[in-house]
């Protein structure tokens, strides 16, 4: 009991002199743990989401039976349900439709239609059968009749008996809202319908998506599958659910990785304020403790009670992060929805769960850092001989052991050999290692570099004879270099993840807009529908918009998505005509390429985007097989093109080379190049009043710049305000470290008051002091930072999401925020000094700590 | 062990870092009971000296036995507790924890020690700072806050007394009531007692008188006679 009362005076003690700087290290706490959880919760909601609502589409299914190609023949279906150890096989028709309504959003227009048999299904996925209306339960079968989701209902906002018009390539269709269904998954947005009437009113007659398979009893799936795989031509994919689950997990790692390590940075520049604060704190009370230890506490009784406090500190911290996470994640759900922008789960809206584990994790590792901040001084302050320590000024004593700038160099080194290694397991974690190891290193080398600047600065400066001021300042950085560095930590960090972030998006962002120059040359582009798989103009209307007047020249461009491996996301081919003599006037190609006479006569060449090579291994010169058609085909990738549309790999072809070996003539895209003397608008207006006129939708490579450069930072909004945050925390480490070494000075600038200097003398000193550190800062916390953004530009981006990109440094940006940054931080010592001199200047000389 | 602990110093040397020798071969009994003042030039190393005898510094060279056992062969812990429980000091420099308030500061030994907290309250009276309990240091005069500190090392009744410079702050009237309080409290306790002081006046409430100089610890008697 006697125990707990001295802790708790000593608490009470110290936390009501110090409140400032109390609230500032709960604030940096609380903002670390609230940036790594928020980002984590939003992360498992998007997942949880998608993977649910794969699992209920599927429904009960133990197999499911693909094409590499989006649909294939529905003669499969007889032959697969009269197969020996199929129990129940039901068919399905998987069809995006484009909802005109909703046409003037450009990234959410469309709605996937699921075509059934109610009978098959009914069995299988009951999830998707429709509830019709009480005595219409013919509707079910009805041709004319559709059933949504409560959330494509609401996002349609229909309800039962309303009629909705949908379109798919030029042919619009208008169906009746039969009923609901009920069983949807919450918040995923689809329709369902009899898949008769769905091949027969979208033109996809006598194709099927996919087949549900339910085995019967007693049959073994993978020795089934394994079989069947065998059984069906190579165009058949026959995939389990968990493939499924693979395959979303596959498609959003890269994303999500890279986010969770945002998360880490910003949790990483939380615990650096943190322990920076608690380092200074612990200082500055030695001589308290060194007091203690001669009136009888024990080293252990020291150590205890300095992590008692920072524990408490911790745990009010964690848990103030944990609301304030929660409450960010919840606002930027709602705002941006799962991939805050990336585009990867735009059909479900994801609602947070808290997983208690998931807490307690974060309230742990919160905890954690507090203490650990805390535990290196205080540990120093328990061994510290009570007579030496009693005397203030001491502390600068204790931190020459900060001096050796060997681990820092080591550190340096360690990083830079990291950035040679390759990703594992499709990750960069080398890159991720050394950026950390950079940081570390750069941060412990502060303090002997701070000692070698300025104490050289004081020496020319002295043999100078510079005024009192500027000597008095010089001399306080030289003599007191470690705090100097500890101060200066907060200042390096969060510019130097600052200059790193900026660097990183710059660069990406620039490359993004050479890129969209370059592979958008035509003026006016022509598409029926915004999903790619859709078949689109036929040759009959491809022939109609080629003869309108004003066109110059018009390319035709037909993509779709294939399946090269059934556990990664699918592969955009495009097929366009491509300057065979030149394939980089058409292309945004990387490095050599084949040229035409280099290419076997009885191989289509292709042209691959960088993340095939790193996916799928497609390397220049390399003979590959395509799942296009049934007969054998070679293919040889002739070169390597820079995409940042597709991480999941793209291909391109001649559109001529395709034709000839699907036999498919649509196309869904057309590009046009005007006349001299013509504007876009009249070879619009003129399109628009072709038969298939209103069904046409126009880009313009401006506006298609525009709209992607808007969908890039709508992705990269994380990012901004990551880098914002940082800003905040690291103008709050400015101001706890400043304000905390004002307060230890008290006594100093009682002092100088004495002996006749002024305030505003002072406040001079103390800018000249607050600015000279920070701009040391932020120049060291620049070149550190370039170094980062090289490794996340050169090292990490290439590795995890398959594209290079070129260096753009942002230098305006750059400099009007080191320059916030410098007159933030001049001001904060100001402020800080302030109330320092402002005291009573009797007393503070009297007070001896 | 009940007894006052006798203090035997052999051959102790000390120099700071930066290469200055303050201390060198130094030796010197204190009987038990026995009440001694120390008086040297400013620099001599009085204050060194003191803190080595309380084991809050170590010698380069030398024992220093307390109670029959050597310092250095005390593990901190057992040396802390030895500290806790029989010694009171009083700093040149005051040394209060300025976020406690009086009272508290005073209880600490008490606090340390396990034992009731009401004598607290009594040494604040005695050394005349009553109702003042529940203000903090910064309130305080320079003079005030050196009773405050010779409260607290008096008021777990501890078996040595060690002071530096207790009364330099004090106008003479009160130094010298604080003093006669200080005399009593260790003749009371049967404690002994070393002070390090300037004045003849506060030199001569103590037993015996020593001298510190460069050649080592010599006494100065008889003390009065120096006064007249
Ligand atoms: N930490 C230290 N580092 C270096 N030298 C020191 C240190 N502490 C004290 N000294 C030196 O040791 C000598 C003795 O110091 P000490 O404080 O013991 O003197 P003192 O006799 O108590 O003087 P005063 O009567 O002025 O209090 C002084 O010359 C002082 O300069
Ligand atoms: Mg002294």
């Amino acid at each position: 009991m006697y125990r707990n009362l001295l802790s708790r005076w000593l608490l009470q003690g110290e936390w009501q002199a110090h409140r400032l700087q109390i609230v500032a290290a709960l604030i940096a706490i609380a903002l670390g743990i609230a940036m790594g959880f928020s980002i984590h919760l939003i992360n498992t909601a998007a997942v949880n989401e998608f993977s649910a609502a794969v699992k209920s589409l599927s429904g009960q299914s133990d197999l499911q039976v693909r094409a590499t190609q989006p649909t294939f023949d529905e003669m499969l279906y007889p032959l697969l349900a009269q197969h020996e150890g199929v129990a129940i096989a039901s068919p399905v028709l998987e069809i995006q439709v484009a909802v005109p309504a909703k046409l003037e959003d450009d990234r959410n227009n469309t709605l996937k239609i699921l075509g059934i048999d109610v009978y098959r299904a009914i069995t299988i996925t009951p999830d998707l059968v429709g509830v019709p209306e009480e005595g219409r339960a013919f509707d079910m079968l009805s041709d004319d009749a559709i059933f949504l989701s409560p959330a494509a209902m609401e996002w349609l906002e229909a309800k039962q008996g309303d009629r909705l018009p949908l379109r798919l390539g030029t042919k619009t269709v208008t169906l009746r809202v039969a009923g609901g269904l009920v069983r949807a998954h919450a918040g995923q947005r689809i329709a369902v319908m009899d898949i008769g009437a769905a091949q027969w009113h979208f033109d996809h007659i006598g194709v099927l998506s996919r087949i549900d398979l339910k085995l019967k009893q007693g049959i073994h799936h993978r020795g089934f599958k394994a079989a069947l795989e065998k059984e069906l031509p190579a165009q058949y994919l026959v995939t389990e659910t968990i493939d499924q689950e693979r395959r979303v997990h596959n498609m959003s790692r890269a994303y999500r990785i890279n986010l969770n390590v945002l998360a880490l940075v910003a949790l990483f520049t939380g615990a650096f304020l943190v322990f920076s604060t608690q380092v200074l704190s612990t200082l500055r009370r030695r001589p308290q403790f060194a007091l203690l230890r001669v009136l009888g506490l024990t080293r252990n009784q020291i150590l205890l009670q300095i992590l008692r406090e920072s524990s408490l500190l911790g745990i009010l911290g964690s848990l103030l992060g944990l609301g304030l996470g929660y409450a960010l994640a919840a606002t930027a759900l709602h705002i941006y929805g799962g991939d805050l922008g990336g585009g990867f789960f735009s059909e479900i809206k994801p609602s947070i769960q808290l997983s208690p584990l998931a807490a307690v994790l974060f309230l742990v590792l919160g905890i954690g850092v507090t203490l650990l901040g805390s535990l290196l001084p205080a540990w120093e302050a328990a061994r510290a001989h009570p007579a030496p320590a009693l005397k203030s000024g001491s502390e600068e004593i204790a931190l020459t052991k900060l001096q050796t700038p060997w681990p820092a160099l080591i550190c340096l080194l360690l990083a830079v050999i990291l950035t040679q290694l390759p990703p594992v397991a499709e990750l960069p974690f080398f890159g991720y290692f050394a950026v950390a190891l950079l940081l570390i290193g750069g941060i412990a080398w502060m303090p002997s570099l701070t000692a070698l600047l300025f104490s050289g600065l004081f020496r020319v400066f002295n043999r100078l004879t510079a005024g009192a001021l500027t000597t008095l300042a010089l001399a306080r950085l030289a003599n007191a270099p470690q705090q100097a560095a500890i101060a200066l930590g907060g200042v390096l960090v969060s510019f130097c993840l600052m200059v790193a972030m900026a660097i990183m998006v710059a660069s990406f962002r620039i490359s993004v807009e050479d890129w969209l120059a370059h592979i958008l040359p035509a003026d006016i582009y022509v598409r029926t529908e915004v999903r790619q798989d859709a078949l689109g103009f036929t040759p009959q209307e491809q022939q109609v918009i080629a003869a309108t007047t004003g066109i110059e020249r018009i390319d035709f461009i037909r993509s779709l998505q294939i399946t090269l491996d059934p556990t990664r996301p699918t592969v955009t081919l495009i097929a366009r005509p491509i300057d065979k003599t030149d394939p980089g006037n058409t292309l945004p190609m990387t490095d050599t390429a084949l040229n035409s006479a280099e290419i076997p006569p009885e191989a289509i060449p292709i042209w691959v985007s960088e993340a095939m090579v790193d996916l799928y291994d497609y390397r220049v010169g390399k003979r590959v097989a395509l799942p296009l058609s049934e007969v054998q085909q070679d293919y040889i990738v002739a070169g390597v093109w820079r995409d940042y549309g597709r991480q999941f790999g793209a291909i391109q072809m001649q559109l001529s080379d395709y034709q000839k070996v699907t036999s498919e003539l649509q196309v869904n895209e057309a590009a046009l190049w005007l006349q001299d003397g013509v504007t876009p608008e009249q070879v619009m207006a003129a399109l628009k009043v072709l038969p298939f006129g209103d069904t046409l939708t126009f880009w313009q490579p401006n506006e298609i710049r525009a709209i992607s450069l808007k969908i890039f930072d709508r992705s990269f909004a994380v990012t901004y305000l990551l880098e914002l945050i940082a800003v905040g925390v690291g103008l709050l480490g400015v101001a706890a470290s400043f304000s905390a070494q004002a307060l230890r000075r008290v006594k100093e600038f009682g002092m100088l008051r004495h002996i006749g200097v002024t305030r505003g003398q002072i406040y001079r000193m103390l800018a000249l002091e607050g600015g000279l550190l920070t701009g040391f800062g932020i120049t060291i916390g620049f070149l550190l930072g370039g170094g980062i953004s090289l490794i996340l530009i050169f090292i990490v981006n290439p590795q995890s999401f398959h594209w290079t990109m070129q260096l753009h440094v942002p230098w305006q940006w750059l400099i009007i925020m080191a320059l916030a940054m410098l007159m933030a931080a001049a001001l904060t010592a100001l402020l800080a000094g302030r109330h320092a001199v402002a005291g009573n200047v009797i007393r503070a000389v009297k007070e001896d700590w | 062990m009940k007894n006052t602990p006798t203090l035997e110093l052999c051959g102790i040397s000390k120099a700071y870092a930066n290469g200055r020798q303050v201390l060198s071969d130094l030796s010197y009994t204190l009987a038990a009971g026995e009440y001694v003042a120390i008086m040297g030039e400013s620099g001599v190393g009085k204050s060194t000296l003191l803190n080595l005898i309380a084991g809050l510094d170590v010698p380069d060279a030398g024992e220093i036995w307390v109670d029959g056992v050597e310092l250095s062969a005390r593990d901190d812990d057992a040396a802390t507790s030895l500290r806790r429980r029989h010694f009171g000091f009083i700093f040149q420099a005051f040394h209060v924890l300025p976020h406690l308030t009086l009272l508290q500061n005073v209880a600490l030994p008490l606090l340390l020690n396990h034992l009731p907290l009401d004598r607290a309250k009594q040494m604040l009276s005695a050394v005349g700072l009553q109702g003042r309990e529940q203000d903090f240091p910064r309130q305080l005069s320079g003079g005030e806050l050196q009773r405050v500190a010779i409260a607290r090392a008096l008021v777990h009744r501890p078996r040595l007394i060690l002071a530096d410079e207790p009364t330099g702050n004090l106008d003479p009237d009160t130094a010298q009531e604080i003093l006669q309080l200080m005399r009593a409290e260790i003749k009371a306790n049967d404690a002994a007692g070393i002070i390090v002081t300037h004045s003849q006046a506060a030199a001569a409430t103590a037993d015996s008188i020593l001298l510190l100089t460069k050649a080592g610890l010599h006494p100065l008697n008889p003390a009065r006679s120096h006064v007249s």
